[in-house]
């Protein structure tokens, strides 16, 4: 069976996300002015074949742990479809 | 001692290197392609470069795509071996995604690419091999950086132990050789511009010395601050 996986990989909270922070001027410059914080990670989509939602699920983690993710800088969220 | 540097896709300073090194150091330096994973020419004694760039495009994140390549397979099994390896700029960041440095490269906290000259203070081990103080003072070795990703960050006991091991090779300081923060280019942690592992035979940084080795080029600080690496002893055990 393929499963589609969607993967979140955001910047740690408690660091600094300079994008983030080039985002929120131009927002507030558009007069947006309600939005009080921009941060910007990545969303990766995965086609993976897989016998369960669970398989598909650990290959994501790994695939994540060892490549799409940086655990010095970045966490990373799982959805499996 | 002789010298590889590593080829990747998108490397743009392999070229500068190799300049430096054959013809201002008067090195021997062969040029490893990073499809292949040869290094049967190479012993211990030699050191592995890899040079400033773009490897991969800096595709999902600087140096993680270039940590798979074949070559740098072998250059972490003779990073493992004792030989020696340095990683400049995009090196840097090569390295600290294969795990042979801790840590990582964020974007500059200005959201700028930097490219310009900035002044150095040898730290750590370094000390012992590259004079950082004169009867005048601190001693400020001017390098240029170039780069949008050159943030060290490391978590606080990261940072406390590679300072308790002498591990801080390089930090970023003003010309009178004050390690401040208005002399910190790029938000790293600490002023850290270039860090060394435990044993001492791989050392990361993000200047640019070997922009900084022919007196056609107006600076020949960056000649000191090579052949001071090349010196280091690796600690064994």
């Amino acid at each position: 069976m393929t499963f589609t996986v969607e993967i979140k990989v955001m910047p740690h909270k408690e660091l600094l996300d300079p994008q983030g922070k080039a985002v929120i001027g131009g927002l507030h410059s558009l007069g947006l002015n309600g939005i009080e914080d921009v941060r910007i990670g990545k969303s990766i989509t995965l086609q993976v074949n897989a016998a369960t939602a669970d398989q598909a699920r650990e290959l994501a983690e790994e695939a994540s742990k060892k490549l799409l993710s940086n655990p010095v800088m970045e966490y990373f969220e799982i959805h499996v479809n | 001692m002789k010298f590889g540097v590593v080829v990747f896709p998108g490397s743009n300073c392999d070229r500068d290197m190799q300049d430096a090194l054959a013809n201002d150091l008067g090195q021997e330096v062969t040029m490893l392609w990073h499809k292949d994973r040869d290094l049967s020419a190479f012993t211990t004694e030699d050191c592995i470069v890899l040079p400033g760039g773009f490897s991969y495009g800096d595709y999902l994140r600087c140096g993680a795509i270039a940590r798979f390549s074949p070559m740098m397979q072998s250059v972490i099994d003779f990073a493992n071996a004792g030989g020696k390896v340095l990683g400049v700029c995009n090196g840097f960041q090569i390295l600290c995604e294969s795990h042979l440095l801790p840590g990582a490269l964020l974007r500059n906290n200005n959201q700028q690419f930097i490219c310009r000259n900035v002044y150095l203070r040898p730290d750590g081990f370094v000390r012992d091999l590259l004079p950082s103080e004169d009867a005048n003072g601190p001693i400020a070795y001017k390098i240029p950086i170039a780069h949008g990703e050159g943030r060290f960050h490391a978590d606080e006991q990261t940072l406390n132990q590679l300072e308790a091991n002498d591990q801080v090779i390089f930090r970023y300081c003003d010309d009178a050789g004050q390690i401040t923060a208005a002399a910190n280019p790029n938000g790293a942690a600490r002023n850290i511009a270039g860090i060394s592992n435990e044993a001492r035979n791989v050392f990361g940084m993000m200047p640019h010395p070997e922009r900084a080795c022919s007196s056609l080029l107006g600076n020949t600080d960056g000649r000191a601050i090579i052949e001071s690496l090349l010196m280091a002893k690796q600690l064994v055990g």
